[in-house]
């Protein structure tokens, strides 16, 4: 069973690797195949929850990925509807992840999928998800803990799956009441329907194999276990050798699609999407895969995600892509803002004080 | 037989709860679990680090994994 399970995991990274780089070419925008922060960014954006006019789309791999998994844990009778551990706390871990997303400009899964590309940014960015899971597996071994979950009724969690296919529905039928970027990265996207399939395959994989980026850091230096860990070696060797084939790989800190070269917030951003994924069980991908078997503490997980997207446009803390004088490696714009420095110095502030909080709480109730 | 009640935990903590008694040593003691991911997860971390456990799934998302040593 275990060799089994470890090969299922590959296998999903194999596909998400793939599918990352096909959808790129298909029309998504530069090394965003998927990305899970990037595109429920666009989502809320489509729902006009931020005005941001080049980020806004209703993303089918956001439904997808949703869906897939749904469909199969019905199918498979893992569906079950439970919720109740410190939801409003997971709902602040969500937004404050997602500031960290919107910093450095990608969840884990565009990390890796920007790693694969050649984009060195990423892989110092690298240096702070893995700084931040490490830190938050401190606090999980000290026995930080959300909580207990509890048996909700069936219908609970299937709100926000459902959701997706109204969603999807107003999407094909090309409603007015869905904004749709004319340019930018919210106007480029892979046709509605291949993104759809592919991200229910990988949703159904990924409920299947469990995959979580963080997790798999998580699972090694606690577990020294391996397992997890193969999904994303799996998705940046597959992504690399067709970036390579394809003649996308640029192997340069410079000129690298929707990114910038700041590498101190680069590695901020991600050591707090790496801290909070850890203290909330899951990377931003789980979460959603998550929703989709009924966990309605992933759900909220995913509305503070998608509200956090919304404030880091309002409030402008999320980064622009660098911008170059033209045939140089100058850089002229883009970048980080001064919001979203001082947002996600305060974002590592307020994740020390939740993991310290909660590990005294179970401290306290474990009697110890 | 000492029972550690991981219901409702989310993954990783009843590995955790699973690794903190197999090293107090009090063997056999028997592990709740509710979901079918820790169900796995604990199985492997069984597996890797070479005890031996009788893995029940009782039903109606019950299950029970019980190191004996």
């Amino acid at each position: 069973m275990k060799k089994k399970n470890t090969w299922m995991v590959a296998l999903t990274g194999v596909i998400l690797g793939a599918a990352g780089i096909l959808l790129m070419l298909k029309g998504n925008p530069g090394n965003m195949g998927f990305c899970i922060a990037c595109f429920l960014r666009d989502t809320a954006g489509a729902l006009k929850l931020h005005q941001a006019p080049v980020v806004q789309y209703v993303r089918p791999e956001i439904i997808g990925l949703i869906l897939g998994s749904f469909l199969l844990s019905l199918g498979t009778r893992e569906y079950k509807a439970r919720g109740g551990s410190s939801p409003l706390t997971r709902f602040v871990l969500g937004f404050i992840v997602m500031v960290g997303a919107l910093v450095f400009l990608g969840c884990p899964l565009r990390m890796v999928l920007r790693m694969a590309a050649g984009d060195l940014n990423a892989w110092i960015g690298l240096i702070g998800f893995v700084a931040g899971v490490a830190i938050g597996t401190v606090f999980i071994s000290k026995g930080f803990s959300l909580g207990r979950t509890y048996n909700l009724r069936p219908f609970e969690g299937g709100i926000l799956p459902v959701l997706q296919i109204v969603l999807f529905a107003m999407l094909a039928s090309g409603s007015t009441l869905l904004v749709v970027s004319e340019k930018g990265p919210g106007s480029m996207h892979a046709p509605v329907v291949l993104s759809l399939v592919l991200a229910i395959a990988v949703g159904a994989l990924a409920q299947r194999s469990r995959i979580c980026q963080a997790g798999g850091f998580r699972d090694l230096f606690m577990l020294k276990d391996m397992h997890l860990l193969w999904g994303n070696v799996a998705i940046v060797v597959v992504g690399m050798i067709y970036s390579l084939i394809v003649n996308k790989f640029n192997f340069s800190l410079y000129h690298q699609p929707v990114a910038h070269s700041q590498w101190l917030w680069n590695i901020l951003g991600l050591l707090i999407v790496g801290f909070g994924s850890v203290l909330l069980g899951g990377c931003p991908m789980r979460q959603l895969v998550l929703t989709g078997t009924g966990n309605v503490d992933s759900a909220i997980t995913v509305l503070g995600f998608i509200v956090g997207s919304a404030f880091c446009h309002n409030l402008g803390l999320a980064s622009g892509a660098d911008a170059y004088e033209e045939g140089t490696n100058i850089v002229t714009g883009g970048g980080t803002t001064a919001n979203g420095r001082v947002a996600v110095i305060i974002g590592i502030v307020l994740l020390f004080i939740i993991a310290i909080v909660y590990t005294k709480i179970q401290k306290k109730a474990a009697g110890r | 037989m000492k029972t550690v009640d991981a219901r409702g935990l989310s993954c990783p903590e009843p590995v955790l709860l699973s690794k903190q008694a197999a090293q107090e040593g009090e063997f056999p003691f028997c592990v709740l679990v509710d979901d079918i991911t820790p169900f796995e997860n604990i199985q492997r971390f069984a597996a890797n680090n070479g005890y031996t456990i009788d893995a029940k799934d009782k039903g109606n998302n019950e299950y029970e994994i019980i190191f004996t040593k």
